[in-house]
Parts: C-alpha cells; sequence; structure tokens
C-alpha cells in the first residue's frame, strides 16, 4: 500500500506571506496590535498568586520547615511531588522543539517557541521546591564543587547530586537553545518596531543578526546540534530525577521500568500543558492560521499515546509486585490502591487512564472544551502520580516506621504561588516575545509565497 | 550613479530581489564573474545561498564537538579528584578507596559527566556562533541602507564589497544592474 504522504494537511493556514507573518505574530510582540482583555485577566490573577508566593517563602524562611507538612517517615511530601510535576511539564517543550525537529514534524514548528518557553518556567518553579525544601535554601551554592576551606565536596555518587547538575544544565541549555531561535525573530522585531525604545532592545537582543548566508548557515547547525543533544538530555533528565525514587531501596520505588516510566509521564504531563496554553492563546491571538486544528490534534494524539504507555506502567508496577512474590512489594502495592491512600491511587488512573480515553474520537479531540479539560485531568493525574509514589514512603517495610502525611495551607500556598510564577512570566513572554517562530514559519510558506516549504535548512550540496 | 549621498568611504553594493531563487542565480553569476567579497541575506536561512557562495559546511559541529569533549572530561576528572584523591569516599561499598583504583567506582560518576558534556556543547555553540560571526555587532554599516530594513521581512539581498579587489563603483554597478535587481544601492561605511 502507498503511504499517504500528500494526505499531510497544510502546516499554515490562510493565504500568508513572508511580511504577512511577521504582522501577524510580530506585531503582538510590539505590542501595535492590542492585546486582549484575557491577557490582563491572567496577568493580574497570575500576579496574584505570585504576590501569595512571596508571603509564603518568606514565612517559610522566618519559620523553616517545621510550616510544612513534611515528617518522618515522610520526609519529601510536596517538595518534591511537585518538582517532579514541574519539571515534567517541561519537558514536552523540549520534546517539540528537539525531537520533533530531528524527526522532521513540521507541525513542531507553530508550537514549539511557546513550548519552550513553557520549559524555562516549569522549569524555575520546579527548581524553587528543592531548593526551599533544603531549609537553608542561601546555601544551596553548596551543592556545587567549590573551593572551600571545611574539606567539603559533593558526593558523585549520588542521585540528588547528579539531579542538581541534570536539572541546572537543563535550564541553561533550555535557555541558551530557546534563545538561540530567538536571534533571527528579535532581529524581525528590531526592524518593525515602531518605537525607538523597542528597536532598541530588540536591536540588542538580536546581536546585531543581519540575516547573512555565512551566518544563517552556522546558525542552522548550531541549531540542529543543539537539538540533537536535547534530546537525550531531556531523556536524561528525567531518568536522573526517578534515579532519586529508583535508587533508594524502598518497595515500589527500586524498579527498572522507572526511568522510561518518569519520561513518558513527563511528555504526557507536558503535551497537556502545552494545550491548555495553546488552546486559549490561539483562541485570544487570532492564531488559528498557525496553530491550526491540526497541530492541536497532533497533540492530542502525543497526549492519548503517552498517557496510555504510563497506564501500562501502573498496569505494570502492580504485576510486577505480585508476580515477584517479594512480600513488601505486594503488601506495599496493596497498601498503596487499599490503603489510607488508595483514594489517590484511584484518582490517578481515573485521570490518566480513564479520561484520555476519550480522545481515541476524533470528534471530542477536534472539539477545544472537551481537550482542555482532558488536559487538566491529566494534569491533576500527573500530579496524583507523583503523590502516589511519594507517599509510598509512609507504608514500607515495617509498620513500626509507618506514617501519616497531610500537606499544610503553606504547602499549598507555596505550589500554588509557583503557577503565579508560572502565569507572570508566561504572560510576560506572551506580550514582548513572539510567541511562535517568524523564522521558522517564513521557512515553512509554500514557494510561490517566498518560502521554501520547509526545505531550507538542510546542509550541503543541494 | 551618482555619489554615496553622505560623501563618505563606500562600504558595499546592495542589490535587492523579492524571492531567494532569484538571489541565489545573481550570486552564482557574481560569483563566476570573479568576485570574492560577496555576500547574501534572507529573512531565514536558504541552503542554496550558502551553497552558491560556497560556503557549503560550517565549523560550528567541530566547534561544539570540542566544547562537549572538554566538558565532558573535565567534569569526569573533576569527579574523580574530588571523590578519588582529594577526599576518599566509600559509599555503598562502591569504594574509590586510591587514587589508582578509582575504576571500580566510575559509572556513578557517568551522569555528571554527560550533563558536564552538554552544558558546555549547548554554550560552545552559542559564544561560538557569536564570535565565528563576529556578532554582537549592532552598528554593522549595512544597517545604514534604509531598504536593509527588509532584510529580516520579506526582501533578500546581494552585496559586493568595496574592498573586493575587482570592485570598481561603475562596473560593478552596471554588473549588478544586468543581474535584474529589484533596485541597486550604495551603502556608505
Amino acid at each position: 500500500m502507498a503511504p499517504h504522504v500528500e494526505a499531510l494537511p497544510p502546516s499554515i493556514g490562510g493565504n500568508h506571506t513572508l511580511g504577512s507573518v511577521v504582522d501577524s505574530i510580530g506585531d503582538i510582540a510590539t505590542c501595535v496590535k492590542p492585546h486582549p482583555r484575557e491577557w490582563y485577566i491572567v496577568f493580574a490573577a497570575g500576579f496574584a498568586m505570585f504576590g501569595m508566593f512571596a508571603v509564603a517563602v518568606t514565612y517559610l524562611l522566618t519559620m523553616g520547615t517545621g510550616i510544612w507538612g513534611i515528617n518522618v517517615p515522610s520526609a519529601w511530601g510536596f517538595a518534591i511531588i511537585n518538582f517532579v510535576w514541574w519539571i515534567g511539564i517541561g519537558h514536552a517543550g523540549t520534546l517539540i522543539s528537539a525531537i520533533l525537529l530531528l524527526l522532521h514534524q513540521r507541525w513542531r514548528t507553530s508550537i514549539n517557541r511557546f513550548a519552550e518557553a513553557m520549559t524555562i518556567f516549569a522549569v524555575m518553579c520546579a527548581g524553587v521546591f528543592p531548593l526551599l525544601h533544603m531549609g537553608r535554601p542561601w546555601l544551596a551554592y553548596w551543592l556545587f564543587p567549590f573551593p572551600n576551606n571545611f574539606a567539603m565536596w559533593p558526593q558523585f555518587r549520588s542521585p540528588l547530586a547528579w539531579d542538581v547538575f541534570a536539572v541546572s544544565t537543563y535550564f541553561t541549555v533550555s535557555v541558551v537553545f530557546w534563545y538561540v531561535g530567538l536571534i533571527p525573530d528579535f532581529a524581525v522585531l528590531r526592524d518593525s518596531s515602531p518605537t525607538k525604545i523597542q528597536k532598541w532592545v530588540y536591536g540588542m537582543l538580536s546581536m546585531g543578526w543581519r540575516g547573512s548566508a555565512y551566518h544563517w548557515r552556522r546558525y542552522e547547525k548550531v541549531y540542529l546540534i543543539l537539538a540533537g543533544i536535547s534530546t537525550p538530555l531531556v531523556f536524561s533528565v528525567h531518568s536522573i530525577v526517578s534515579f532519586d525514587f529508583a535508587v533508594a531501596i524502598v518497595p515500589l520505588w527500586h524498579a527498572t521500568i522507572f526511568p522510561p516510566f518518569f519520561v513518558i509521564g513527563a511528555i504526557f504531563s507536558g503535551f497537556a500543558m502545552v494545550l491548555v496554553l495553546a488552546i486559549p492563546l490561539r483562541k485570544w491571538y487570532h492564531l488559528e492560521d498557525f496553530i491550526t486544528d491540526w497541530h492541536i490534534d497532533n497533540c492530542a494524539k502525543v497526549m492519548l499515546a503517552t498517557g496510555m504507555m504510563v497506564s501500562y506502567g501502573y498496569f505494570s508496577e502492580v504485576w510486577m509486585a505480585w508476580y515477584s512474590h517479594s512480600e513488601y512489594e505486594w503488601g506495599t502495592s496493596k497498601q498503596r490502591m487499599f490503603g489510607p491512600y488508595g483514594w489517590s491511587f484511584w484518582c490517578l488512573i481515573f485521570c490518566n487512564f480513564i479520561v484520555p480515553q476519550v480522545l481515541w474520537v476524533k470528534k471530542w479531540r477536534m472539539n477545544s472544551i472537551i481537550l482542555f479539560t482532558v488536559s487538566i485531568v491529566a494534569l491533576i493525574g500527573m500530579w496524583f502520580e507523583r503523590y502516589v509514589i511519594v507517599i509510598t514512603l509512609t507504608r514500607e517495610y515495617i509498620p513500626s516506621t509507618w506514617g501519616r502525611y497531610a500537606p499544610t495551607v503553606w504547602d499549598w500556598a507555596t505550589f500554588i504561588g509557583t503557577f503565579g510564577m508560572f502565569f507572570t512570566f508566561f504572560m510576560l513572554f506572551v506580550r514582548y516575545v513572539p510567541m511562535i517562530s517568524m523564522t521558522e514559519i517564513r521557512e515553512l510558506l509554500p514557494k510561490k509565497s517566498g518560502g521554501r516549504d520547509g526545505h531550507a535548512s538542510a546542509e550541503g550540496p543541494p | 550613479m551618482s555619489a554615496p549621498a553622505t560623501g563618505s568611504k563606500l562600504f558595499c553594493l546592495l542589490a535587492e530581489y523579492d524571492n531567494p531563487d532569484a538571489l541565489v542565480v545573481a550570486i552564482k553569476k557574481t560569483k563566476e564573474a570573479g568576485y570574492t567579497k560577496i555576500d547574501g541575506y534572507s529573512p531565514y536561512g536558504v541552503a542554496e545561498i550558502a551553497d552558491a557562495l560556497g560556503f557549503v559546511k560550517s565549523e560550528m559541529a567541530t566547534v561544539m564537538l570540542c566544547g562537549g569533549l572538554v566538558g565532558a572530561t573535565s567534569a569526569f576528572i573533576m569527579q574523580w579528584y574530588l571523590n578519588a584523591v582529594d577526599y576518599p569516599l566509600n559509599v555503598a561499598g562502591r569504594a574509590v578507596s586510591d587514587p589508582v583504583g578509582w575504576l571500580e567506582g566510575w559509572p556513578s560518576f557517568i551522569p555528571v559527566t554527560f550533563e558536564g558534556g552538554i552544558l558546555t556543547c549547548a554554550l560552545s555553540g552559542l559564544f561560538g556562533l557569536l564570535a565565528v560571526c563576529g556578532l554582537p555587532r549592532p552598528h554593522h554599516p549595512l544597517f545604514n541602507a534604509p531598504k536593509f530594513e527588509a532584510a529580516t521581512r520579506d526582501k533578500f539581498f546581494l552585496t559586493v564589497e568595496a574592498a573586493d579587489p575587482k570592485f570598481d563603483l561603475h562596473a560593478t554597478k552596471e554588473f549588478l544592474l544586468g543581474l535584474q535587481p529589484q533596485s541597486v544601492v550604495e551603502v556608505p561605511e
């Protein structure tokens, strides 16, 4: 059977030219187009929550981590749940920008820029939690190997030390990747901004980019290699995050399934977040030509596929616990499903396995409201997944070490506060930075409109 | 054929096109005519332009490979020195008791080695790109040409620099006008 290569829908709707792409996207960032009312509402709400975050952190630094619900045996609590959740969300941004680039998925172009921004802000939110959980965050630099006179070095055989390097590298590389992608777009804004200040700021940010063919050739190469190294990086980061758990000998944590299971879960929740952001953004800013139904549909399909993979993980965990005949594995599994926190396990099965099944139906997938709701539910479900894993500490080997865990109002305030941080930064990004790559979209335009049909970047003789 | 408006030294002649294919053709002809200090400008990267200029392969892969190798090697040596030489630690039986016996514990140094390599590879990509391209340079002479603003929007440009040995204001301008550009302007230094 011949494959339906020609059947792919166009990645850009409407009749765009090189100039109209700049007008449609750049004019949002340069504020030539007025921002919709929703921008102000989301920004105000985000900023208010960010304020709550500031209060929660101030109180925490004054009083210490005792204001949180953490205890022994459950010493990690919300801090690590939220850390893993946020960093997982970030991974979809890298997946879209790097892996889909390597796989020649042209639909990524419309969503990679804001997905990368999402990555950066999500990693910032994630990083807050381990820092605060240290209790004395002002000593965070002790995590890095710096010459000091108390004979103290990091212990490089601990996954927690790997995590420091993984997450800080991930953040730095994400920023570099994002910024390299932005340089030509900043140059576009420099040349199209109406005011002098904008011209100056975007001019500085663009590094004086002028679009020389020599520069483009080097640029495309750097961009491609950055995609190439970000791909293993994203897998390594969440694998290392999973090692934080898997290297411990806690039953149900000490499992080889953890790295792939964590990575897939990260992609699942990340795509859910991409949809949560993309569906309203394209409506508010009328970007339906660039983020078409096809893009949304593709994201939904990725979500369905990864949702099924994490569900396989849940099944496999229980199966292996039973099949292994390990008393502790199976006992902890029963506690997980029917113990005091059993409700959270069934919540996660409902959110991550049952609800995403509606995405099998194309009509429902294409319905923004249903898809938006499913994405929110998936985000909640993935949060519960980490909750279920972390809460395992309250029911492990010996009943004498069993305990209970309940978050306090300060746990919630910090967690909800990071949403404020995320949305504050994200809305500022939407306002001042082109949220879709104008450069790559123009490359995707058909040849008759001045584009290259998306085949402009190959190196070497044609 | 008027003199540059400002009367200052000439930087280049700038020919304007409205699609990449026309620019590629013009560059090929300019190169055949023996000009060497030429460049093409486009709003997005077009492989054929760089190919026509003879810049087939960039040096960035080498830069990034070297950067990554330096980072990975340093990260590994750092961990070995810190945990095996300067302050030997025996954790969970993964002993690194003496500097020579470090091989026993090396697998646990791999994650940070990998991250170190990726980090320096990415940073050398960014800074290497800027360095090799001679950026940041916010005040390049080309920005003196008002039309050049369209180079980031929807126009494609060919430049022949005045520093080219074959450059002659009159003859070169005539030559460029023969390549069917939309306009040819003189860009002062």
